[in-house]
């Protein structure tokens, strides 16, 4: 008993009176058992929304990207924005995973299947927006270094448009196979528990004949550290490189050396966010309130705190020097006084109001430690978010040098119907996702059960170890 | 007679450690434990080597980073140099600050896909591949040892009994 021992200060992760066999009955039972009313509804209303989506992709690829609200100045809106928006959702999964691995928190485990998934299907979505905002996407190939008829013109390598297809190709694919080497043990669970012969058959499949062999397992550990490893540089370089499709420009609010860290911090408080927005949902919706824990939810509110921290001093830095420089152009940048009392004021006022205001409620422990207090400022920080970067793109865009090309951007209905459809397709994938997938990775709370179940807990603080 | 074996059921991972290490004490060879999860621990006292899949990851990078190396010097120095504000295109290692991202991820790419595919070749797991778990409680709760019987099935059953297993099979195994 001895080797579990964990503080009895620590709160225990996994409530209830527990066994082995309990987990595994509580994490097939979602899959094995039939959707109810509410889950039907919210995919009917995601699938509604995907389709309305697709209908605008394919009317914006028949016609042309003058559907979209773009003109001569604002060349990127929307697109950009939902893409920046999307890829920064798509960061906690594997900050959870790897970063949080290699720091021993045994909190992730909870939450680390569903978040991977999470980042799988958010990057799904921010894929299509480069490739729809090309215009040809059936072109899209282009992107890829691969000798052609072009006089062998090679992609250019010194771009950071080129370093974003690499970085988002390794992300997604690096996180794909770190996702589904963490679910082989918990496919081969359900396929060793079904009982109709079609279930078995898939989830043998899925599985890859997994029989968790010691060897097997060693290895397991070993692959999983070392993607770890691997990850944590990975995450962060992406959302790095994405900011320097803005920062290596020379448009003043653009051009800007805290960008790569600011951008990092700001996707890993947009990623937990939506965490929580999910995971609130999920945990009533599949009876899982022993596994993700008023703790986890704690947890990730820390996150959320100090990420949203990070990001709120580089916005007092943005504001200050653009103030202190005097120069009249940083006036129009997104973070300026010009910003704040402009056109785009309002959307100004939402990016401070949704990113830094309301998040500040977390520091009272009463709402840190709610679940709908969770979920409400979790959901305000989705939608400041969303606006921190239409305000870095489009303010910014929307006043150039020359004051006689200051424009607006207004999206038309195929802006905004692209952007419902991703929610709407991201929607599907999740809500398929908890139906059919071990929402949580049960082999490794398995493991830690004896150290952190609360049953285990008590009976060692109780027999004074 | 030779491929007769022993499965022993346990039903907690504290007893299989221990079961383990008596087991091995008393100088049996343990064929296969199968676990529903990773026991810290099992591989040491089963007396398994460390693996060296870290090892090759690391020269999966290596061959990652060349790679990119290459590609960038051929495709931007050697076959097509172009103007590009004003960037050195004569000298790879000149331009070299712009390539940094992308000898990054080559390297994470290549290491990371290729050690999955080794562990997935190693441990003989592929899509298609039929599970040998032998017991379908090894996935949920149970903890599977087997050792080859070589006319000692007494004695060994007397020793798996001592040591807490729940369930004790002898198996032709073919």
């Amino acid at each position: 008993m001895s080797s579990h021992y964990e503080a009895p200060i620590r709160e225990p992760l996994v409530l209830g009176d527990k066994s082995y066999h309990d987990i595994t009955v509580d994490i097939a039972k979602p899959i094995e058992g039939k959707a109810n009313k509410n889950w039907y509804i919210a995919f009917t209303i995601s699938l509604i929304a995907f389709s309305w989506g697709i209908g605008c992709i394919l009317y914006t690829i028949g016609t042309g990207i003058g559907v979209w609200g773009l003109n001569k100045n604002i060349g990127w809106a929307w697109d950009i924005t939902n893409f920046v928006w999307w890829v920064g959702i798509g960061h906690a999964g594997t900050l959870i995973s790897a970063v949080l691995l290699l720091f021993r928190q045994r909190w992730r485990m909870a939450i680390n299947r569903s978040a991977e998934a999470m980042t799988i299907f958010a990057v799904f979505q921010a894929g299509l927006f480069p490739i729809i905002h090309m215009g040809r996407p059936w072109n899209a190939y282009w992107v890829l270094p691969i000798p052609n008829q072009f006089g062998s013109l090679w992609v250019n390598f010194n771009s950071p448009l080129l370093w974003d297809v690499f970085a988002i190709s390794t992300y997604l694919s690096v996180s794909l196979v770190f996702w589904w080497t963490g679910l082989l043990p918990d496919f081969a669970m359900l396929r060793d528990r079904a009982i109709k012969p079609f279930q078995k058959k898939i989830y043998a499949l899925l599985s890859f004949g997994w029989s968790g062999r010691a060897k097997d397992w060693q290895r397991f550990e070993e692959v999983s550290l070392v993607l770890a490893g691997l990850a944590t540089p990975l995450v962060l370089s992406v959302h790095t490189i994405v900011s320097m499709d803005f920062a290596t420009s020379i448009n003043p609010g653009w051009h800007s050396t805290i960008f790569p860290p600011y951008f990092v911090a700001g996707a890993i408080f947009s990623g937990f966010a939506m965490v929580q927005t999910l995971l609130g949902v999920m945990r009533k919706v599949t009876n899982l309130e022993n596994y993700i824990t008023r703790l986890h939810v704690e947890y990730m509110n820390m996150v959320i705190m100090l990420t949203g921290g990070i990001v709120a001093v580089a916005y007092a830095s943005e504001f200050f020097i653009a103030w202190y420089t005097g120069s009249p152009y940083e006036n129009f940048t997104y973070m300026s006084v010009g910003a704040a009392t402009g056109a785009y004021g309002w959307a100004f006022w939402s990016l401070i109001l949704f990113n830094i205001a309301i998040p500040q409620l977390l520091w009272i422990k009463k709402i840190r430690v709610s679940f709908i207090g969770s979920f409400l400022i979790s959901i305000a920080i989705n939608i400041g978010m969303w606006f921190e970067r239409f305000d870095i793109i489009a303010i910014v865009l929307s006043k150039g040098h020359l004051p006689s090309t200051w424009t607006r951007f207004e999206p038309t209905f195929v802006d905004v119907g692209v952007f419902i459809g991703t929610i709407g397709f991201f929607g599907v994938l999740f809500l398929l996702y908890a139906r059919t997938f071990p929402v949580i990775a049960q082999a490794e709370v398995k493991s830690i059960l004896k150290v952190s179940g609360e049953n285990y807990k008590k009976l060692r603080d109780g027999s004074h170890e | 007679m030779s491929n007769k074996v022993i499965h022993a059921l346990y039903n907690d991972d504290d007893i299989l450690m221990d079961a383990v290490k008596k087991v091995k004490a008393a100088h049996h060879h343990i064929d296969e434990v199968f676990t529903p999860f990773p026991v810290h621990g099992l591989d040491k006292a089963m007396g398994l080597a460390p693996t060296k899949l870290a090892i090759t990851a690391f020269l999966y990078g290596l061959t990652g980073l060349s790679f990119a190396i290459w590609m960038t010097n051929y495709m931007m120095i050697e076959d097509w140099p172009q103007d590009i504000g004003g960037k050195p295109n004569f000298s790879w290692f000149e331009n070299m600050p712009a390539f940094v991202p992308i000898m990054f991820e080559l390297t994470v790419f290549f290491a990371a896909h290729l050690m999955v595919i080794t562990f997935y070749m190693r441990s003989r797991i592929w899509p298609f591949k039929e599970a040998e778990n032998p017991d379908v409680r090894t996935t949920d709760d149970h903890f599977l040892m087997e050792i080859s019987v070589h006319d000692n099935e007494k004695e060994l059953t007397a020793l798996l009994q001592e040591t807490g297993a729940v369930e004790i099979n002898v198996i032709d195994k073919h």
